[in-house]
């Protein structure tokens, strides 16, 4: 009775173990894949010009005139800009939002607000796209602002906020909750005010979990396509400030993988790779960061 | 000393019409079964029950004369510090940020002033010796036992008229234990300690007097001698001779 009945539970172990393993692989293919792609495609176009210079007009070398390489310069910068002014504004107000989810969760605003959260976090990033580019348009049509282009780097970086915002703020308000009750009662019982028990001691002890929330949401922002084609525009030319027309990667690598010419494609593929790396540097700086001084991780 | 003192949880009368007195430079202990309200007892003193949802309390708790009650929270837990069941030091702080805190986040001492308050408060827990090569590093480093000893430093250094614990020593081994309460015997000289307990015999080796509750009421209380071996009280009697609780 015994010995079949062993036999069979270690074919069921050995099965669930092989399915799981297959799992991993199908998952981590694609990762593998693109990376590699990329490193292939994309390593022989960082060059000190891709950093320096801007996108060439396309050309085919084939038909006889010697193509510039060029570079995505601008494109890097844009999107260093849109991503930045993005984040001022949206770090702030999802942490401080966060905060009022956590903290003061038994305020009647706190649930409904963490409901609307829950619901933007899911609506594409295109409709939030075409929501800024409409209240900007507004704005411009009407002439408050003089010399206000609707399509701008200001523009995408505010979409890129209303992106960012209820990732921040549901991250924060997670991490804070994870502060077990006891932490604050001993705050409060030596006497120190709400306020800094909550910014002093809660967000302290939550400091990792509001960090990797804080660049999870400055990752996603800066690969977001859709919503920088409508609001950020493109220019293969020099940008001056965020006001005009800006470039940024994901779209770049939109505007040229499409179009055919080897040596703007080849820009593409670098700043594919270029993207990765920089989402790959964010995550590493995330996970140094969160080894606090003591050389332990925090939650 | 404490007039009417009446406390609820959402709908719960937890703690029901409790008056006494705690006399100065005296431990006083508060035993008696668990969930008679002891705890909430000793966290009305200070103000913390009403931090949780749906708390309230309502009576007069007068300290120096003064209703803590009519004043303002935070002022009221500066003055009568608390020590918890487990110790809950602040995980991203160094052992001397921990005690440092309370000094730091109200504000208003210098860098000389903290630093003397600090070692001062250590070594009345009985910590220093213990922590002084290494004030820099992470409290969580600590043993249970240190770590609770650096709570009641970090409750000692911004100097508080009062000190409450509530069942101070119940998640540690029995050598922490009576550290804990060897402080105890010695801090009662320098501020009142209210003592929550479920051990009775803690009770016995630390109080002067002893208070026993019962479903949220105050049945006894009375110099601990008294108390354990001439209880006045039928209540009192089957309790600590083990028929209930």
């Amino acid at each position: 009775m015994r010995p079949p009945k062993r036999r069979r539970r270690r074919a069921k172990s050995f099965v669930l173990l092989g399915l799981c393993a297959v799992a991993v692989l199908v998952m981590l293919a694609p990762l593998a894949s693109i990376l590699y792609t990329c490193f292939v495609n994309g390593a022989g176009a960082i060059t000190p010009s891709f950093f320096l210079k801007n996108p060439p007009q396309a050309c085919n070398p084939a038909a006889g005139a010697p193509c510039p390489q060029g570079g995505v310069a601008d494109a890097i910068l844009g999107t260093l800009l849109l991503v930045g002014l993005a984040s001022a504004i949206a770090l702030p107000v999802g942490i401080l939002g966060g905060i009022y989810l956590s903290e003061f969760s038994e305020r009647p605003l706190a649930r409904p607000a963490r409901f609307l959260a829950d619901v933007m976090t899911g609506i594409p990033s295109i409709v939030i796209g075409v929501f800024v580019f409409g209240i900007f348009y507004f704005v411009a049509q009407e002439g408050w602002i003089s010399t206000f282009s609707a399509v701008s780097g200001y523009t995408g970086a505010v979409a890129l906020a209303v992106i960012m915002i209820p990732v921040v703020a549901r991250t924060c308000e997670e991490s804070l909750r994870l502060v077990p009750t006891s932490i604050r009662e001993a705050s409060l019982a030596l006497g120190i005010p709400r306020h800094r028990t909550i910014v002093r001691i809660v967000l302290s002890s939550a400091r990792g979990g509001v960090l990797t929330g804080a660049l999870l949401a400055v990752a996603r922002a800066g690969g977001e396509t859709a919503p920088l084609l409508l609001t950020a525009g493109f220019t293969t030319g020099s940008i001056f400030g965020l006001s005009g027309w800006t470039p940024s990667l994901p779209v770049l690598i939109y505007q040229f993988s499409a179009g055919g010419e080897p040596n703007t494609t080849q820009l593409a593929w670098g700043a594919a790779l270029m993207l990765v790396l920089m989402m790959l540097v964010i995550s590493v700086g995330a996970r140094l960061a969160l080894r606090n001084r003591f050389g332990g991780r925090t939650t | 000393m404490v007039e009417h003192l009446n406390a609820w949880y959402g709908k719960t009368h937890a703690i029901q019409d409790i008056s006494l007195t705690f006399p100065d430079k005296q431990a006083t202990a508060i035993i008696g079964p668990s969930g008679c309200g002891k705890s909430t007892f000793i966290r009305c003193l200070n103000r913390i029950h009403e931090t949780q949802p749906k708390a309230r309390a309502e009576g007069r708790v007068l300290l120096d004369g003064n209703d803590v009650y009519q004043e303002d929270p935070t002022e009221i837990r500066r003055k009568i510090g608390m020590v918890f069941q487990r110790p809950n030091v602040f995980p991203t702080m160094s052992i001397y940020g921990n005690v440092a805190a309370g000094l730091k986040l109200h504000g208003g001492y210098s860098h000389d002033e903290i630093d003397t308050l600090v070692i001062e408060s250590l070594k009345k827990s009985a910590l220093w010796d213990e922590v002084k090569e290494k004030l820099d590093q992470s409290a969580l480093q600590l043993s249970g036992g240190q770590q609770q000893r650096l709570c009641i430093a970090r409750a000692l250094a911004v100097q508080p008229e009062v000190l409450l614990m509530d069942e101070p020593a119940s998640a540690l081994d029995p050598i922490s234990t009576a550290r804990i309460e060897d402080l105890i015997f010695d801090l009662k000289h320098q501020v009142p300690v209210i003592i929550v307990t479920h051990n009775m015999q803690q009770a016995a080796r630390v109080a002067d007097r002893t208070a026993f509750l019962y479903l949220g009421k105050l049945v006894e209380i009375a110099p601990t001698r008294d108390l354990f071996e001439r209880p006045a009280e039928k209540l009192t009697e089957s309790y600590i001779t083990g028929r209930f609780g």
